[in-house]
């Protein structure tokens, strides 16, 4: 199997608070990864190490390497910014920006340094096609952003990030402030991006987990207690503690 | 007392504190235009508020020349105190450490609230000699009338701009550097875009602050009643002009002044619609109406 990110002894801390223990993961290509865990266990701390958000923290610190194809992103040689556009991240907020559904799109292509009208309104109207958002929005490019619902700002949100066409998608907890109508919307998608992205979803909701990933990793305080197969995990785990999760009996 | 009783009384009370303010305006403005209306119905509308000469000696009460100088110092100082200011909120608000900001903000305080007359004294000693000797001329000049009130609106314009770009959701940064845009174009594209009805009032603030402003430029301006040929001419503010002539004048020309006092009120106000007109629109524009 081909693993995109490869997470070798990482350990997080924000001040003298050790967040992240020793995490060992691999991430495989092209499928859907679901983290899972109860509140407060280093979940987005993690996925945010993955796109090197965590750097905007003053107090952050970390020692351990994240390998994506087989290069350490912490290395200093990195650019940040071709590291954010080749792993993009869909918020748990919603979070357009206040300009038109057509620039929060072309946004991310703009920084890129693409002009050019045509190939904006064709990559724009890719993305949000590929976010299926594409029928709701198509006469009203031009409109705020904040005028859409809740579920739909989601979905742009998605379309914002798949517009640079980055190699992975983080998403942490991106159906949390949804409806469930908008949340099956929303896994429905990542059903429909998992052939060509690499998706990293962080999750409360463990029927999520099982409908739309295929390896799940679940967190305890910071540690990485079991991860596999999804199947695998929800059905026969190996650890009591994420027997005890899945069934709810804390968390 | 009942709680009704108590209700109706405290509500009442904010009533009759918020009516008296208005009521307190609405007196002195009334006595402005009593005081300044038979001035411009004896000389004129026309001559009094285009006219180009003003000599009391003589019986001239046009106040055209200041109306320009007036605008004229309050744009140039706007010209050079905006940039500077935006720049200095981004960074304040965007780039400086922590630390820093701890130091230079109560600084920018300390500087809003240094009385006008210091600063027009400053300007008198230090800048009038230090114009004369770069430009020729005698120094005082509405260029430099517009340098010292720069100093004084600065601060209006950094700290209310920087609390702007400060409320912005932290989400919109976020999701601008997780697309891959660097914090430049973050803050250009995003922060500061979303920070613009902030920006237009603290704008507005300033502006407000520079046509008012009369004593320190009194002791900088020249305070020649002319239209300037260029921004190195000595020119007379409005307000200026009022406090200049109001110890010795009498009869017309103690109404003339009270009439440029009427000529600032209504530029005042046609500045403040301007304004609020852009930050309305602006926030309509961005916001959808949902900001």
């Amino acid at each position: 199997m081909e693993y995109i990110i490869e997470v070798e002894d990482l350990n997080v801390y924000f001040d003298e608070l050790h967040i992240l223990k020793n995490i060992n993961i691999k991430i495989p290509k092209n499928a859907v990864t679901s983290l899972i865990g109860p509140s407060g266990c280093g979940k987005s701390t993690f996925i945010r190490t993955l796109n090197r958000m965590n750097d905007l923290i003053s107090t952050f610190r970390r020692d351990g390497t994240v390998l994506l194809d087989g290069e350490n992103i912490y290395n200093p040689k990195v650019d940040v910014v071709n590291l954010r556009k080749r792993v993009g991240m869909v918020f748990q907020k919603p979070n357009p920006f206040p300009k038109s559904i057509f620039d929060n799109v072309a946004y991310g292509l703009r920084v890129h340094g693409i002009n050019d009208k045509d190939v904006l309104a064709q990559k724009v109207e890719e993305a949000l096609k590929s976010a299926a958002l594409w029928e709701e929005v198509e006469n009203i490019l031009e409109k705020s952003a904040m005028g859409l619902s809740g579920g739909q700002q989601q979905r742009l949100c998605i379309a914002r990030t798949i517009a640079v066409e980055p190699d992975v998608i983080l998403m942490d907890e991106p159906c949390s402030a949804l409806d469930p109508i908008s949340t099956t919307k929303i896994e429905d998608l990542i059903h429909k991006l998992k052939k060509d992205y690499t998706i990293i979803i962080v999750t409360h909701n463990m029927q999520q987990a099982t409908r739309v990933s295929k390896y799940t990793a679940f967190f305890l305080h910071g540690e990485i207690v079991e991860s596999g197969k999804t199947d695998q995990i929800f059905l026969e785990p190996t650890d009591n503690r994420t027997e005890d999760y899945i069934t709810g009996r804390f968390g | 007392m009942s709680r009704w009783t108590e209700e109706y009384f405290i509500e009442k009370g904010l009533l009759l504190t918020a009516i008296s303010s208005i009521i307190i305006i609405g007196l002195i403005i009334i006595f402005i235009f009593k005081e300044g209306i038979p001035a411009i119905q004896s000389y004129g509308f026309f001559n009094f508020v285009f006219g180009m000469n003003w000599s009391p000696s003589e019986g001239q009460y046009g106040v055209f020349p200041m109306i320009i100088g007036s605008l004229g110092i309050t744009l140039l100082s706007l010209l050079m105190a905006v940039p500077l200011g935006l720049l200095c909120a981004i960074f304040l608000a965007e780039v400086a450490p922590a630390r820093m900001r701890k130091v230079l903000n109560p600084t920018l305080q300390t500087l809003a609230g240094i009385p006008s007359v210091v600063y027009g004294f400053f300007g008198l000693i230090l800048l009038v000699p230090f114009m004369r000797a770069q430009f020729g001329g005698t120094g005082f000049s509405m260029f430099t009338a517009s340098v010292i009130l720069t100093v004084m609106i600065l601060p209006i314009i950094v700290s209310v701009s920087e609390d702007a770009l400060r409320s912005i959701p932290h989400e919109y940064k976020e999701a601008s550097l997780a697309l891959g845009a660097t914090h430049w174009q973050t803050i250009k594209n995003v922060i500061f875009p979303a920070a613009i009805p902030g920006v237009i009032t603290s704008v507005i603030l300033g502006m407000g602050r520079a046509v008012g402003e009369t004593l320190a430029i009194i002791m900088v301006a020249g305070n020649v009643v002319q239209i300037p040929g260029s921004i190195f001419d000595p020119v007379r503010a409005l307000t200026s002009n009022i406090a200049i002539e109001m110890g010795y004048a009498t009869g017309i020309h103690y109404n003339a002044l009270f009439a440029t006092g009427i000529v600032l009120i209504f530029m005042i106000i046609v500045l403040l619609i301007i304004a609020n007109y852009l930050h309305y629109k602006k926030k309509v524009t961005i916001g959808g109406g949902y900001l």
